[in-house]
């Protein structure tokens, strides 16, 4: 997946950028189905503890992920949080990811892309498909399919 | 894949299907002319149509079969069974290319030679075994497929003449030479050609017919299965819809709505009907394959079978069909191969010389019953008993205390075939089982009844269809969930006292079900929900019915039955076996389905295995060395009373001291039919003028040493607070135990001392206390209650605060609690989930993920070593080597507080 990211901005690519813990986080536009507000989310025992449960998208069951969870982070307590969350389809599956936050679409050159740090933190290194080198800050390429992948790994 | 192709591949299928019953009603009327003209035509159109597409592999089986075939239509050939297997035989090899056209879209690679030599020789009339002669064929299939143009029949046919007539001199002297002595063959050689161009014509004839007459017999469109199972889903959701609007207009007393909805509800309600009637398929497809199954299983197995197929109408979700078809296909191979007997046996036993197998499908209560019953010798009550036995899934007693009822439930059972050979069909104790699983897979059951002597009979129940189901809404600890009305027999509502009172066997609650004990599962604890307040005692029991046993499931409500669209769980929750599925409820929310039979199988789990965690009910126990402690006292010498944990003590025995041995400076007994080494406690103890010692015996697996000592005092409970740590090898220290002081025994050293081989060298310092300040909290994960009870007073004596669990999945149960440790200790061999998948999970972003972790394992390769530092463990260690694991202890503590101090800098 890694590698189809690179292949395939070449030139530019647009990116949904979102927020978790303070830290931008892109996730390639082509991949986003929907973006939701808060959502009541029926919680599923015994599933992993990054699955928050499951919801009903216009009569399609959603998996809803939290991605804080997911990353290591401690659960959202600041203020910030908006329950908002991203929907992507993987393996003819919906997720949504619960976020903190939504911001805008980037539209980004390969010039500015950069390959994972070695030394981040080999969990994070495993969901993201590289860095962004933003003008402000950084943003790192949320690798949608790995983050899936190995939640149930 | 060309359209025409696939066109062409949908059409030979279903003429492949018509052409195997087709031969087989052929066998039973050789003369019949009229079947033997169906079978040349369809024959006939495959190989026309496979020349016009270019696929001459399939052309040339399909038609060397077709010469064969056009000899008995010209009664130049009599019909028999071999020459019958010999067309089935071509009709498999068509089969065959068919499929790998399908998959791939070419025709495999492969020769047909053999086959093309046994028609050739036929179809030349000589005798089939004699034929053998593979060099001999007349020509290269290639050569002759591109001769053939493919279209017109007498041209094909007058082609083929002229092939054979294009045989080397040779050939047709050994022909001729063998028809004088094979069969009555040689006038009719002669003059084949024009009795085909005869029949052909009035086959063209007939033909036009056929198609004229084909609108009016059923007027039928071939729809995409896909477009059927769109349909589907659009109209699950039109239910999903429905059901939501009929749920608001409840809560409205007066609407405008009301009456157009109604008519709405009827309307979808008869389009889901009529949606789902599209997905309906006639059983008889499934059957389709069985006559010919049965027919080659009685040539091979030289048995008479009958195969008897009622209800072949009966109407099934083609996604169900799909899912029985090998089950069932399975089933009727074992009738005809364990359950009919021989000819000579069934005349013995003075039944008809041939068997019959019937199978029988029918509607009931929607469900679908299917039925397989022979008048076979039935299942051999006490084979099967032995073989229980034999196998270890019971003990000689418990197998002789089984009714035959239960006996034979065991046929069901993995690795349990009766069959004392393994034939080519069955025998090979993989199956009955893997049936039953298929058939629980999609919702249903299946029961056997069968008498020796007399024969069996297996009742398959599954339901109509999958895609919607009706259900039963409960709810547990606030949480909904629905339970699949097929498997639900009744419900029952408990009260405190009186009748329905809900009863415990040490903690498992059962609840008397009129005449029979039901065993209980409570929903909350099953799926480990949280309860804002304790369950009230009008509680609700859905007994449920599955295929391996019955059992109530406890709930807390229980709402009305609705129609529900079952719609698949996401992988990621794949793993736990409870849920068959989700859905959306009428008011939007989405509820997990339960599996009944996955609750059955992990109830039962829970049930037979010595789960430290309270199954129902009462929250989880942990075990933690501020709860008090079995110990064991004894004595050594005059000194001061002993006290080893009880737990650790496998067994006490009194050893004859007439039986120690001594071995290379080690003393030994044999015990259980092995070595173990005895070790005295110290010197003290009085080895002479004894005839019998008390020996504590510890064991861990296969491995078992035993402590001497002089005497045993008492068991007790206690706390363990070791209080004055102890210089002395084989002692962790002192406490006060029943307001004595008494030593704690250091098992590990004694285990050490006998096994040195496995455990790791020992450091003589003796141990330094921990350090004074405030208890650090410790979790220590170990499936082995060995080790744990081992490393419980080492630990706690070490200063730590202890606690001990027997699985992984339980830590990270704490782990969500918000419990909170300085310090993990995991074992990496556990059932379950094993250290590497905990450590990943426990630094994946769990609340621990910041807290130290230790690996304990009895094996340390570099490698495992590499790969628990890659899972997230911070050291690793070995098992028994208890100065080594404090010291990594509060080395890794000091040195996870410097870093977290330097991380606040």
């Amino acid at each position: 997946m890694s590698a189809q990211i690179k292949d395939s901005h070449d030139k530019s690519m647009d990116f949904l950028t979102i927020l978790i813990a303070k830290q931008r986080f892109g996730i390639p536009v082509m991949q986003v189905q929907d973006v939701l507000g808060e959502q009541s989310v029926t919680t599923i025992p015994l599933a992993p503890p990054e699955v928050a449960g499951s919801l009903n998208l216009r009569g399609r069951v959603v998996t809803a992920i939290d991605v804080r969870c997911r990353l290591g982070l401690d659960p959202c307590n600041d203020d910030e949080a908006t329950g908002m969350s991203v929907v992507v389809e993987h393996d003819s599956e919906l997720y949504s990811l619960i976020i903190d936050r939504v911001g805008d679409v980037l539209t980004l050159n390969d010039a500015q892309f950069e390959s994972n740090p070695p030394t981040l933190d080999p969990l994070w290194r495993e969901v993201s498909g590289g860095i962004f080198r933003l003008e402000k800050e950084l943003l790192v390429v949320l690798d949608v399919p790995k983050l899936l992948n190995t939640v149930h790994g | 894949m060309d359209d025409l192709v696939a066109e062409f591949l949908t059409e030979t299928n279903e003429f492949l299907q018509s052409l195997d019953q087709d031969l087989l009603g052929l066998e039973q009327n050789p003369n019949d002319k009229d079947l033997i003209g169906s079978i040349f035509r369809l024959v006939h159109t495959i190989k026309g149509t496979c020349g016009f597409l270019g696929l001459p592999r399939l052309e040339t089986v399909a038609h060397r079969a077709e010469n064969v075939l056009g000899r008995f239509r010209d009664g130049a050939l009599h019909v028999t069974p071999e020459y019958v297997t010999l067309i089935f035989e071509s009709l498999d090899r068509i089969k065959m290319i068919v499929a790998a056209l399908e998959e791939t879209g070419g025709e495999p690679a492969g020769s047909d030679e053999d086959l093309i030599a046994k028609l050739d020789a036929v179809y030349e009339g000589k005798a089939m075994p004699a034929a053998a002669a593979p060099a001999k064929t007349p020509e290269p299939p290639k050569e002759e497929a591109a001769r053939i143009p493919g279209m017109a029949t007498e041209e094909e046919l007058e082609a083929a003449f002229a092939a054979a007539e294009a045989l080397p001199p040779e050939k047709f002297d050994q022909i001729s030479n063998k028809e004088a002595t094979v069969e009555k063959q040689e006038p009719q050689e002669t003059r084949p050609q024009a009795a085909a161009q005869h029949d052909d014509k009035h086959d063209d004839h007939k033909k036009d017919g056929d198609k004229k007459e084909a609108p009016s017999v059923a007027q039928t469109l071939r729809v995409n299965v896909d477009v059927l199972e769109d349909l589907m889903t659009m109209v699950s959701e039109m239910v999903l819809t429905r059901n939501q609007l009929l749920q608001i207009l409840r809560s409205q007393t007066e609407s405008d709505f009301a009456a157009p909805l109604q008519r709405l509800n009827h309307v979808v309600s008869e389009l889901q009907e009529g949606v789902m009637k599209t997905r309906m398929q006639p059983i008889g497809n499934a059957w389709s394959k069985l006559p010919r199954i049965i027919r080659d299983l009685s040539i091979e197995l030289g048995k008479k079978i009958d195969l008897e197929m009622r209800g072949q109408d009966t109407e099934l979700d083609r996604q169900i069909l799909e899912l029985i078809k090998d089950p069932l296909t399975h089933m009727v191979r074992n009738s005809g191969d364990h359950g009919i007997e021989k000819p000579k046996d069934r005349v013995a036993a003075g039944k008809p010389e041939t068997g019959k197998v019937i199978l029988d499908a029918f509607h009931e209560g929607g469900h679908i019953i299917i039925q397989i019953s022979d008048d076979g010798k039935g299942l051999p009550i006490e084979k099967i008993r032995a073989k229980i036995v034999s196998n270890g899934l019971a003990t000689a007693e418990e197998a002789a205390a089984m009714s035959s009822q239960q006996v034979q439930q065991y046929i069901f059972h993995a690795g349990l075939s009766t069959a004392e050979k393994v034939t080519s069909v069955s025998g090979r104790g993989v199956g009955m089982d893997v049936v039953r699983t298929n058939i629980e897979k999609i919702g249903g059951s299946i029961e056997l009844r069968s008498v020796e002597g007399k024969g069996s009979t297996f009742t398959i129940k599954i339901p109509l269809t999958l895609a919607i189901v009706s259900a039963l809404i409960v709810e547990s600890a606030g949480q909904r969930f629905a339970i699949p009305q097929l498997s639900v027999r009744e419900l029952v509502m408990t009260s405190d006292h009186g009748d329905n009172r809900i009863e415990m066997i040490k903690g498992t609650p059962v609840f008397r079900l009129r005449d029979r004990l039901l065993p209980l599962v409570s929903l909350d604890g099953l799926l480990k929900l949280k309860r804002q307040a304790p369950a009230s005692t009008k509680q609700y029991i859905v007994v449920t019915e599955t295929g391996a046993y019955d059992f109530g499931i406890v709930v807390d409500r229980v709402y009305d039955t609705e129609e529900i669209v079952v719609k698949p769980v996401p992988k990621i929750l794949r793993e736990i076996d409870l849920f068959s599925g989700n859905t959306i409820l009428g008011d939007g929310s989405v509820i997990m389905i339960l599996d009944p039979n996955g609750v059955a199988k992990v109830a039962g789990d829970i049930d037979t295995s010595d789960s430290h965690d309270a199954v129902i009910g009462d929250a989880m126990t942990y075990a933690t060395s501020q709860q008090k402690t079995s110990l064991l006292l004894f004595s050594v010498g005059d000194n001061t009373p002993k006290a080893v944990p009880l737990s650790l003590v496998a067994r006490l025995e009194n050893v004859k001291t007439s039986n120690i041995e001594h071995s290379s400076g080690q003393m030994m007994v044999q015990y259980r039919g092995s070595l173990m080494p005895l070790i005295p406690f110290n010197h003290s103890v009085k080895m002479a003028d004894v005839q019998e010692k008390p020996v504590l015996v510890f064991s861990d697996n296969e491995r078992s040493m035993g402590l001497i000592v002089d005497e045993i005092i008492d068991i007790t409970e206690e706390y363990i607070d070791v209080q004055l740590g102890s210089s002395q090898q084989g002692l962790l220290g002192s406490a006060i135990i029943d307001n004595k002081a008494t030593d704690v025994v250091d098992v590990m050293y004694f285990l050490k001392a006998t096994h040195n081989d496995w455990f790791k060298s020992h450091g003589d310092d003796p141990f330094e206390g921990a350090n004074g300040s405030g208890k650090k909290r410790l979790l220590l994960v170990d499936d082995s209650p060995f080790f744990r009870n081992m490393l419980v007073p080492v630990l706690g004596m070490a200063g730590y605060e202890v606690t001990a669990l027997d699985n992984a999945k339980s830590a990270l149960r704490m782990c969500d609690e918000g419990k909170k440790f300085d310090v993990i200790i995991s074992d990496i061999e556990m059932p379950e989930m094993n250290g590497f998948e905990f450590a990943q999970k426990v630094k994946s972003g769990s609340g621990w993920q910041d807290t130290p972790l230790v690996a304990l394992t009895s094996h340390a390769t570099p490698e495992d070593i590499d790969r628990g530092i890659q899972a997230g463990f911070n050291k690793h260690l070995t098992k028994f080597d208890r100065d080594t694991l404090i010291s990594t202890l509060s080395q890794t503590l000091s040195e996870h507080h410097r870093a977290q101090q330097g991380r606040a800098h």
